[in-house]
């Protein structure tokens, strides 16, 4: 996995795009684990919070449950059905809120009683009125504690499912795409190095063999003058003539030399161009 | 002379009454049957009584608090049915009254069905056995009081309850039906109590007069007293709901119509001896029981009585809720107030 790089053309432009990608790849493996670390303590806080109202529904129902039962002691069996038929509204009623914790958004649910809704005041008039009451009244703390409990557990489901997203980008970040990036960088770069290599050595050779050329020609030009000198001395040309001459062989050389010169700057500027990239 | 001819009639039936009687679970046996740890304990401990193995074709998994009451009232039922069959004459007509209370409750609970369009035959299953009559099905097809008289309660027995819910109700709905329940069960009781004071001899009729007196009593008390919350009944309502009848009547009724809030009722009380302190201490439902069944006890001492059938029934009823509520507290686990059953024998 480590040993993988993408599949780019090694050149200096996409070493650049290649090193942006990298700083871009650590700052959002930061801000997601910081996202991660959010959403996780969140996630242990409602964890506990689940346990204890679970527990406390626990109770709540029993208390409720048995209510139900003295209902049934105190006024015979159909209380139930009465109790079911004369309700004809929701008295026990729930909202729906939106919590935005790290960009997750929580659905909370609420309840609230309506007062003004109070269908099966008369359930009992005769007998056991009261503990109807007292069992509807039981049974309200009860449904709120199901509310609340429903809006802890929704949460629960959703944010673990977040923060196993956020934990998968997390770790692709850390373990794929980083070290995928670092690899074709430190790729590109060997290759940059190699052309580099390899140009200077070609540089290198280039000066080698104008050198030799330069060595060459010399040598064949100081025979030459050494030829004409004789053939002066030879045939006794007048001295003028001779200086003239020479003064003119020396120019030639100058002219030369100042040639040569430029040709060098000009290589060991092609050298630095080269050790800059 | 009283009581010559009582057995010409009626003493196999008071026989049988008084074994069913010596059946009742006592004191004991409660305390048996509160230590037991599951619904399976419950069930042998009840088999060594009077109950015998009338659970014994329920399954181990199929055991249920309803089960158990349901086996219990099946119970019950047969036995009353037996007894009504073996009756003749007036005392049949005594067996009659005792069901229309729970026509009453069938009626309404028909009444309260059809308002909400609901399956009948679902209705029917949920109606008291003993409170059945063969025009029960047919009370779907009203939807207005008076069509509802006109074609079906005028055939019943509870056509004469009915002669004072006409005023106020032209539709029926949820306040109504309670209302109407209450008004019925009112009438049904001075009709009884009318009737028992007419034709039954002494000394029947001075302890079902007192029984009938407390029952409306009890009624008077739980209307006034759970009435006060809400403001949709007037004085003048209130007060057309509470029984002419028993020893609250009539100066404690006029002052319990007039009662707007718990402290009122709680003065209109303790004018009368018997509920002097019944609001102060506990629950009142469990007080009200356990005088209820301080008097049914007491109506057996007397001899020669048939109300000695009506104070069976009432103490059976209390014994099927006691063991209802028993294994109700087994199921849920709930040790600390099983022992808030109500026994007297």
């Amino acid at each position: 996995m480590s040993a993988t790089r993408e599949q780019v053309f090694p050149t200096r432009m996409t070493l650049g795009l290649m090193k942006t990608k990298l700083k871009g790849a650590e700052q959002g493996h930061t801000l997601l684990k910081r996202k991660s670390e959010a959403l996780t303590k969140r996630f242990r806080d409602i964890t506990k919070r689940i346990d204890d109202a679970k527990q406390k529904m626990g109770r709540v129902m029993q208390t409720a449950a048995f209510s139900l039962a003295e209902v049934t002691y105190a006024t015979g069996d159909n209380i139930g059905y009465q109790v079911q038929e004369s309700v004809s509204t929701a008295r026990f009623k729930i909202r729906a809120r939106q919590e935005n914790v790290s960009g997750v958004i929580l659905p909370q649910f609420e309840s609230y009683i309506d007062p003004e809704i109070n269908d099966f005041k008369l359930t009992g008039l005769g007998r056991g009125g009261q503990q109807v009451q007292r069992a509807k009244e039981i049974y309200s703390k009860a449904v709120e504690t199901l509310v609340e409990l429903a809006s802890l557990q929704t949460a629960f489901i959703i944010l673990d499912e977040v923060i196993k997203v956020t934990n998968r980008r997390v770790n692709a970040i850390e373990h794929v795409i980083i070290p995928r990036t670092k690899n074709t960088i430190a790729y590109i770069n060997s290759e940059l190095d190699e052309l580099d290599r390899e140009e200077f050595y070609r540089l290198k050779k280039v000066q080698e063999k104008k050198q030799q050329e330069v060595a060459k020609l010399d040598a064949e030009m100081q025979a030459q003058k050494l030829k004409e000198a004789e053939e002066e001395a030879k045939y006794g040309e007048s001295t003028k003539s001779i200086a003239e001459k020479l003064e003119a062989a020396s120019l030639e050389e100058g002219a030369e030399e100042k040639k040569d010169g430029e040709e060098k700057s000009e290589l060991v500027a092609e050298t630095e161009d080269d050790v800059i990239f | 002379m009283e009581g010559v001819y009582f057995n010409i009639d009626n003493g196999y039936v008071e026989g049988v009454v008084r074994g069913y009687r010596n059946g009742f679970l006592t004191s004991n046996q409660y305390l048996n049957l509160t230590q037991c740890d599951t619904l399976e304990d419950l069930k042998l401990q009840l088999s060594s009584t009077d109950y015998g193995n009338f659970l014994s074709s329920v399954s181990a998994e199929g055991l249920t608090t309803s089960v158990i009451q349901e086996h219990c009232a099946n119970k019950l039922y047969n036995e009353f049915n037996y007894i009504r069959n073996q009756l003749s004459g007036l005392s049949v007509k005594f067996m009659d009254y005792i069901t229309f209370g729970y026509m009453i409750d069938n009626v309404v609970l028909m009444i309260t069905g059809t308002i909400h369009a609901r399956d009948k035959s679902e209705i029917l299953s949920r109606c008291h056995p003993l409170g059945w009559f063969d025009t029960l099905p047919t009370l779907s097809v009203a939807t207005d009081l008076e069509s509802l008289y006109d074609t079906v309660l005028v055939d019943t027995p509870l056509a004469p309850f009915f002669k004072d819910c006409f005023d106020n109700a032209d539709e029926l709905d949820d306040l109504n039906i309670e209302i109407i329940r209450n008004k019925l069960y009112k009438a049904y009781l001075e009709d009884f109590a009318a009737f028992v004071s007419e034709n039954i001899p002494e000394p029947s009729k001075e302890i079902m007069l007192e029984l009938l007196g407390f029952e409306a009593d009890r009624r008077s008390i739980n209307v006034s007293l759970n009435s006060l919350q809400s403001d949709d009944i007037s004085d003048e309502l209130k007060r057309s709901l509470l029984p002419n009848l028993g020893k609250c009547y009539p100066v404690v009724t006029e002052m319990l119509a007039k009662s707007h809030d718990f402290e009122s009722v709680r003065a209109s009380l303790a004018n009368v001896y018997e509920f002097r302190g019944i609001l102060e201490n506990g629950n009142l439902e469990d007080q009200f029981y356990q005088l209820e069944m301080e008097l049914c006890r007491d109506a057996f001492t007397q001899q020669f009585a048939i109300s000695t059938v009506w104070a069976w029934m009432k103490s059976k009823e209390q014994e099927i809720r006691n063991i209802t509520w028993i294994a109700e507290c087994i199921a849920q686990n709930q040790r600390e107030r099983i022992n808030n059953y109500t026994s007297v024998y």
